[in-house]
């Protein structure tokens, strides 16, 4: 059940491909930690690519709000790319996509980001 | 107005009367002469059982017979309020328990999810969709439940609290 995390670069943008479950005490920590990591490196522009992420539970939605907080205040940006349907629903009920920078194509996800 | 019968009908009145089910069991119960099943757990206060409850949940709406969105809705209410027992209410104290119990009563699913904490008064729980909310990192799990059942019944067992998620067969989605 644990949640499987990869990382690449593309552009300048660190892409976190995420895929299983992100939920209290599993793929939560995980997700702090690799963005927590990523901000110490420097590396503050992010996308989270949750194309094979199938659950999500408050706590993972928790997580997410707190990653994107935790980049924007040290000035960089976080964006969501690939949402599944569930997920992209409990974004909507919670109020939350339209805070995420929700995007549904990579190439444009990147270009996207801030030139600085 | 739920139909089941009278004595269970007395016990999901929000703020009376004793739980359903005894606290320790741990089997499959059949109702004699009727549909409705019963599974009851009781557990320890870790993520296992966080697991095992969602689960169980995700079988039981599976065996009555909803859809797979429903599945999702109901696993994912029922989770949310095992963690709640679980994280907020237990406090992860391994001297303290949380039981799940899982009732098909042929025209509703009815859980109980208990736990023995100091207690959880629901009015004090911020709106998570306010706008000075929406940017915290926790606070959904209540919402979550109350968005994907069909009633929510909070109930103070001093110690800890009890809460019974309710689906009606056959209701259209709630979310």
């Amino acid at each position: 059940m644990s949640m499987k995390i990869s990382t690449r670069q593309v552009d300048g943008v660190t892409i976190l491909d995420l895929g299983g479950r992100i939920t209290l005490g599993e793929g939560s920590v995980q997700l702090r930690d690799s963005v927590r990591d990523l901000l110490s490196k420097g590396q503050k522009k992010i996308l989270l690519n949750l194309g094979e992420v199938n659950y999500i539970d408050s706590s993972g939605i928790g997580e997410l709000v707190s990653a994107y907080t935790t980049v924007r205040n040290q000035g960089g940006e976080l964006k969501l790319l690939n949402l599944t349907r569930k997920v992209h629903d409990l974004l909507q009920i919670t109020k939350l996509y339209t805070v995420f920078d929700v995007k549904d194509d990579e190439a444009s996800a990147i270009a996207s980001y801030s030139r600085a | 107005m739920l139909d089941i019968t009278r004595h269970q009908q007395a016990n999901f009145a929000y703020g009376q009367c004793e739980p359903l089910n005894a606290p320790f069991q741990s089997e499959e119960e059949h109702l004699t002469g009727q549909q409705a099943s019963r599974i009851s757990y009781t557990l320890d206060s870790s993520l296992d059982s966080v697991n095992k409850v969602e689960q169980t949940a995700e079988q039981v709406a599976r065996k009555a017979g909803v859809d797979e969105d429903e599945i999702f809705r109901i696993s994912m209410a029922v989770r949310e309020a095992a963690v709640n027992a679980v994280l907020h209410g237990n406090a992860y104290d391994p001297e303290k328990h949380m039981t799940a119990s899982f009732e098909n009563t042929g025209s509703s699913l009815v859980i109980r999810i208990t736990d023995e904490g100091k207690g959880l008064d629901p009015s004090t729980l911020p709106d998570p969709l306010a706008p000075e909310n929406l940017l915290r990192g926790s606070g959904r799990g209540i919402f979550l439940i109350r968005s994907f059942m069909d009633e929510v019944h909070f109930r103070q067992l001093h110690p800890g609290t009890e809460l019974t998620l309710i689906k009606h067969l056959g209701s259209a989605p709630t979310a």
